[in-house]
């Protein structure tokens, strides 16, 4: 069984929906990217996939020993108030709270985990410095450290590069691709990015008026995934000139 | 000098006024616990009509006579926190718009009551102490000064047990809830320590000045530190050093206590800002 299947989706806000009959499915160890234009709903889907939001219509059911609860997420934008005092190894430990329950404290398991996801996000030497005074690159790792810690099988991503210079993003995906090859958690991944796409990932959903779900290799040939191919082949040969 | 310290000694020989010291500053330690999840999310609006919300139970619970007021405070104020957090989650503009309903309508409401039927021949006195607190720590009476410390006791205790999901929530709300934690059930638990520390409060530095007394220590601390331990113990031990200070100088100089309190706070916040405008000043 897949680790979560979505079956004839509709979403919307306040019942004018946005997406109809979305079916789609991820199993254990996939890398999934959405792509979409602005405003085509992918924020939305991933709210849904949380649990944030309910759908419309249609069923989100998890399986192969994934728990509803059991996704990290890395959200589109934390509007983190201007002035919050918070040090990174806080944030990074509250990933826990999920599966903590009622207990008041982190255990040293726990904290052992925070740490060695600190280092596999290479932010280490900022451990205790305070999360508001971080560049947006460096806040990005933090907020992926923390996720890392809500779940050891599927994180939903939205957008991680936006904002972030070309080297860094660069750096975030081949951390995100280590996550996915090295410690086999799936992705499913938010990106306007399509090159990163289809160079990272095993499985696209594209959606717009029609929706996509496939393999890379069958994006690829199909109409969206030619056009938006042709389009990105016309703006490399741009950047040329 | 001399003459204050023995002043202050043979206060001091009272019992009563040792627990009621005790008190101030228990009280004054419960309410910097929340101030940097009140400031920071945005629930200090909340705070502000729970307090004229307290002012006009209090006000009926005088007109009906009962012994122990806070028989009917703590409930009326506890249900508005209740209330009001779930209108405020619902629309953010019509939440705003939903405290200063009550809050204004509990205050005219109090008012009105108290001049209608007025429990004693000084009314605005009455209503100055309920406004402003009392006008020194010795006129509490000794059932108030049991019931605050045994309430203290438990906000702090239920403060501890919910420190880091407290934390986790106020953080980012969202990702509390999409992991699994229960965040509607931590709000409302954060809510509901508010409209107590809020009521003990009362007792103390009056409805119109506690909020001073929950955010001002939390805002000196934000001045000079980074991480939301250091910002919560810092701001405990401002305000149990200021409360001290400001009970004990409101006993010297015959000051209303919970001003002078206040007064105290305020000041703390003056150097921590200055401290703070130096040490960046330096470091840039
Ligand atoms: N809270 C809301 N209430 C009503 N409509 C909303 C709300 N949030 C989003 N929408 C609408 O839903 C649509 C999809 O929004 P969503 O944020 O999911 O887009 P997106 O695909 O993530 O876009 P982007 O690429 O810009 O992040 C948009 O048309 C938006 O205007
Ligand atoms: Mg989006």
């Amino acid at each position: 069984m897949s680790q979560l299947t979505c079956h004839e989706l509709s979403l919307g806000y306040e019942g004018r929906e946005i997406i109809s009959h979305l079916s789609f499915h991820v199993n254990a160890g996939d890398y999934l990217c959405i792509v979409g234009e602005n405003g085509s709903g992918k924020s939305t889907l991933m709210k849904t996939l949380l649990g944030l939001r309910k759908p419309m219509k249609g069923e989100i059911l998890t399986g192969d020993g994934l728990a509803a609860r059991e996704i990290g997420y890395l959200p589109q934008q934390t509007v983190v108030q201007k002035d919050f005092p918070a040090s990174v190894w806080e944030i990074v430990l509250s990933g826990f709270q999920g599966s903590v329950g009622l207990r008041p404290f982190y255990t040293k398991a726990e904290k052992r985990t925070a740490l060695e996801n600190i280092r596999k996000m290479g932010i280490e030497d900022l451990k205790s410095r305070c999360y508001r005074e971080l560049s947006g690159g460096q806040q990005q790792r933090v907020l992926l450290a923390r996720a890392l810690c809500a779940t050891r099988k599927m994180l939903l991503l939205d957008e991680p590069v936006a904002g972030l210079d070309p080297l860094v993003t660069a750096d975030m995906y081949s951390l995100i691709d280590e996550l996915n090859k090295r410690d086999g958690i799936t992705i499913i991944m938010i990106s306007h990015d399509i090159s990163a796409a289809l160079r990272y990932a095993t499985h696209i959903l594209h959606i717009s008026d029609e929706i996509f779900f496939g393999t890379r290799a069958q994006f690829e040939e199909s109409k969206a995934g030619k056009t938006l191919y042709r389009l990105r082949k016309e703006e490399k040969s741009w950047q040329k000139c | 000098m001399a003459e204050m310290l023995t002043n202050l000694s043979a206060y001091f020989e009272l019992p009563f006024v040792r627990y009621a010291f005790i008190v101030g500053v228990l009280i004054a330690l419960c309410a910097s616990l929340l101030g940097v999840t009140l400031v920071l999310k945005r629930f200090s609006f909340i705070g502000d009509g729970l307090s004229h919300v307290a002012f006009g139970a209090m006000a009926v619970a005088a007109v009906v006579g009962l012994t122990n007021n806070m028989l009917i405070v703590m409930p009326v104020t506890i249900i508005s926190a209740v209330l009001l957090l779930k209108t405020g989650s619902n629309a953010k503009i019509k939440g705003d718009a939903a405290v200063a309903m009550i809050s204004v309508g509990a205050l005219a409401v109090g008012y009105m009551l108290m001049n209608l039927h007025p429990t004693s021949s000084n009314v605005s006195g009455d209503v100055c102490t309920t406004l402003f607190g009392s006008t020194s720590i010795l006129t509490l009476t000794e059932e108030e000064v049991w019931f605050c410390a045994v309430l203290s006791v438990i906000v702090v205790a239920a403060f501890f047990f919910f420190y880091h999901k407290i934390f986790s929530v106020t953080f980012d709300e969202n990702f509390a809830r999409a992991t699994g934690t229960r965040a509607g059930s931590y709000n409302l638990i954060i809510a509901v320590i508010i409209a107590v520390i809020i009521v003990i409060g009362m007792n103390l530095v009056g409805s119109l000045l506690i909020s001073a007394l929950i955010i001002f220590p939390a805002l000196s601390a934000m001045r000079l530190f980074k991480s939301f331990r250091s910002v919560t113990i810092c701001s405990a031990i401002l305000s149990v050093g200021c409360s001290s200070l400001g009970i004990l100088a409101s006993l010297l100089f015959n000051t209303p206590v919970g001003a002078t309190i206040v007064i105290s706070d305020m000041l703390a916040f003056g150097i921590f800002s200055l401290i703070g405008v130096f040490k960046t000043g330096l470091r840039d």
